[in-house]
């Protein structure tokens, strides 16, 4: 796949130039709203999904921004997950209420805790296939059923499953999008997001989207839901919002990515199993507290888990180490395998102690309010040898407790 | 353009342009299963060049109301009335596939209301596999499934869609998966069974794809022996969805053949 490292396209004569503009010929103008190489990757991405097409951008979060900006605008509302990697909560919590956004937390254990919190401003419902930090399981489905039934869309994060172990999709959601920074590219060398529309949700029969079914003064009047039909989401969010955001990613990122996607079906099921392995160890660890991993009987998900991620549960999951922040801190300062920096989804096995690092300024009682405790540590499993892994948290658990 | 059409509520695209009697019109038939956006972007060219557009929803489809028309005769004689409450004398017909069938049949009933005919990926007779009749009678999947397959030439799957971002394959699924029960089934059958009678007199002109897995070139031969003087213009790398798989080739086609 060539890397189609420009920013803007020849046109063969003005009248050529005039119908790309005016969306009457199939083309690109200007890398911004659409390059050859960002192209491949959105159609190989809502082909792994399932959906109608996805659109690339700098980041999983100009992805999720994409999506809200495309659906709704001040005096809408939100119902989202608590169970969000914290970029999104600040997002939701702080940053869109500026701009007239309001967003409800509500805890996604119980599917019905998303209907009691629509309002008939709603617009949205929002959660993660595995929530952060405790793995929650969302009920795709169930949560589904809820948004259709309120006439809205399901959008989930799918970063930690990606869609060799979920095709949420399939499972009900209407759009989903990925840091795929994460295990679609793999290797820890880009900054990446994608965002894909399945087609299937009716925004006309839905009656609540104006962005998408009434005429845009912002491109000639376009009613987008008349002028493509399945299309009208990707439409919209590629003409206005790629278009006005610019949050577009770049083409030599794409590269990268794809790459990675090429060998995401033989990554995935490695960083499973191994993850399987390194729980298994720490569960019978004498200097550990707590595993939380929903393939564990003790998992509150454990059977939704089960049914809905039958080929694993990701390769991302916290335990409680014994001794609070100081086992805390010496355990991450003596392991020599593992890197201790702020990302998952890498080749490389990554660890984070949230208490002395993306949380230090908390007191232990709000900890517990995010689900964190002084002791908790987020591994991320990636491609080394398991047993090298194993050794090494093995060595570090030891001395962590002297 | 929301209209009235034998008692029931019609839709036709019209490209965001009030109609003009002074332009000529065009009009845009969608295939089995589909809707007017089949024809998104050559439907939006020409109601942007001087031309009223009609791209039509036929009845059960997009968002005119059902039920669906069961043969190609009884939706000609719909398109007429269509054409009567939009206040259209004389149109040009754009038919894609069971749409091209309608552009035959328009053009046999009432050749002094239809100036040109274009069909794009054609036969006569279209012939549908019993198994693809039979899996859209019992509403089964495998009949999208088959429809998206044949529907595109072999490498579509594969990626190159021409509208940067999109997948064709998944786009036809969800198009498919909106219909209500028994639409396809009516689509498929109206076309299997449509005899053309010949004696078509107006300008023709086929638009056919090399890869076509539905409607191969070579099913065409017998109509366009029976249509003297009708041209063609066959468009290598596509498969039967020529509007979304060669949009540009197939907008050139229609843009000299109308001119």
């Amino acid at each position: 796949m060539p890397i189609y490292q420009t920013t803007s396209y020849v046109f063969r004569d003005t009248e050529h130039a005039a119908s790309l503009f005016n969306m009457e010929r199939a083309g690109h103008v200007y890398s911004r709203i659409s390059n050859p190489t960002v192209a491949v990757l959105e159609e190989r991405i809502a082909a792994l999904e399932g959906g109608v097409g996805a659109i690339a951008t700098a980041s999983g979060q100009a992805a999720l921004h994409l999506a809200i900006a495309t659906l709704m605008g001040a005096g809408d509302h939100i119902v989202a997950s608590t169970a969000l990697y914290g970029g999104s909560h600040n997002l939701l919590g702080y940053t869109l209420k500026r701009f007239g956004i309001e967003t409800t937390f509500v805890s996604p254990r119980n599917p019905q805790n998303f209907r009691d919190a629509i309002k008939s401003n709603t617009k949205l419902l929002f959660g993660e296939t595995l929530g952060n930090p405790g793995l929650d399981v969302l009920d795709i489905p169930s949560v589904a059923a809820i948004a259709h039934q309120a006439k809205v869309p399901l959008l989930v994060d799918a970063t930690f499953t990606t869609p060799y172990l979920m095709k949420p999709f399939a499972l009900g959601a209407d759009l989903v999008y990925h840091s795929a920074t994460k295990f679609l590219g793999g290797h820890g060398v880009a900054i990446a997001g994608v965002l894909v529309d399945s087609g299937r949700f009716d925004w006309e029969a839905s009656g609540k989207f104006a962005t998408l079914t009434a005429p845009y003064a912002g491109f000639h009047d376009m009613d987008f839901e008349e002028e493509s039909g399945t299309r009208a989401f990707l439409l919209r969010a590629r003409r206005e919002g790629l278009r006005d955001f610019g949050a577009c990613m770049a083409p030599m990122t794409a590269f990268q990515i794809l790459q990675g996607i090429e060998t995401l079906h033989l990554r995935m099921p490695r960083h499973v199993e191994s993850t399987r392995k390194v729980v298994a160890f720490l569960k019978k660890n004498a200097a550990v507290e707590k595993v939380i991993y929903p393939e564990l009987a003790e998992h509150p998900d454990h059977a939704l888990a089960k049914k809905l991620l039958p080929l694993g549960c990701g390769a991302v999951f916290s335990f409680e180490i014994k001794g609070g922040r100081k086992a805390g801190k010496a355990f991450i300062e003596t392991l020599r395998v593992f890197s201790h920096l702020a990302n998952v989804g890498d080749a490389k096995s990554l660890v984070i102690h949230p208490a002395t690092t993306t949380h230090y300024r908390m007191s232990d009682a709000d900890l517990q309010k995010a689900g964190i405790t002084a002791g908790s540590v987020r591994l991320s499993i990636g491609l080394e040898d398991a047993q090298d892994l194993i050794d090494d948290l093995d060595r570090a658990l030891a001395l962590s407790q002297k | 353009m929301k209209l009235e059409v034998e008692g029931k509520a019609a839709f036709a695209y019209a490209a965001n342009h009030a109609f003009d009697a002074g332009k000529p019109t065009v009009v845009f038939l969608h295939g089995a299963g589909l809707d007017h956006s089949s024809f998104g972007l050559q439907s939006r060219y020409f109601g942007y060049h001087g031309r009223n557009v009609l791209a039509v929803d036929l009845p059960a489809h997009g968002r005119s109301q059902g039920p669906a028309l069961t043969s190609i005769g009884e939706i000609a004689r719909w398109l007429f009335s269509l054409l009567a409450a939009a206040g259209v004398q004389k149109a040009s017909i754009v038919g894609h596939s069971l749409g091209s069938l309608v552009a035959l049949e328009c053009a046999l009933r009432q050749p002094a209301r239809v100036n040109r005919i274009a069909l794009l990926g054609t036969a006569s007779p279209m012939k549908v596999s019993a198994e693809f009749l039979d899996a859209a009678k019992r509403d089964d999947h495998a009949a999208f499934d088959m429809h998206t397959i044949w529907g595109h030439a072999p490498r579509v799957p594969l990626g190159g869609d021409p509208n940067p971002g999109m997948w064709m394959f998944g786009d036809t699924q969800a198009r498919l998966e909106r219909l209500g029960p028994g639409v396809l089934y009516a689509d498929l059958k109206a076309c299997n069974d449509y005899e053309f009678a010949g004696g078509v007199q107006c300008p023709t002109l086929f638009v056919l794809g090399r890869r076509d897995m539905m409607t191969p070139p070579r099913a065409a031969s017998g109509l366009q022996e029976r249509i003297p003087g009708a041209r063609t213009v066959l468009i290598e790398a596509s498969g039967h969805s020529l509007m979304v798989e060669a949009p540009d080739a197939t907008l050139d086609a229609l843009i000299e053949f109308l001119a």
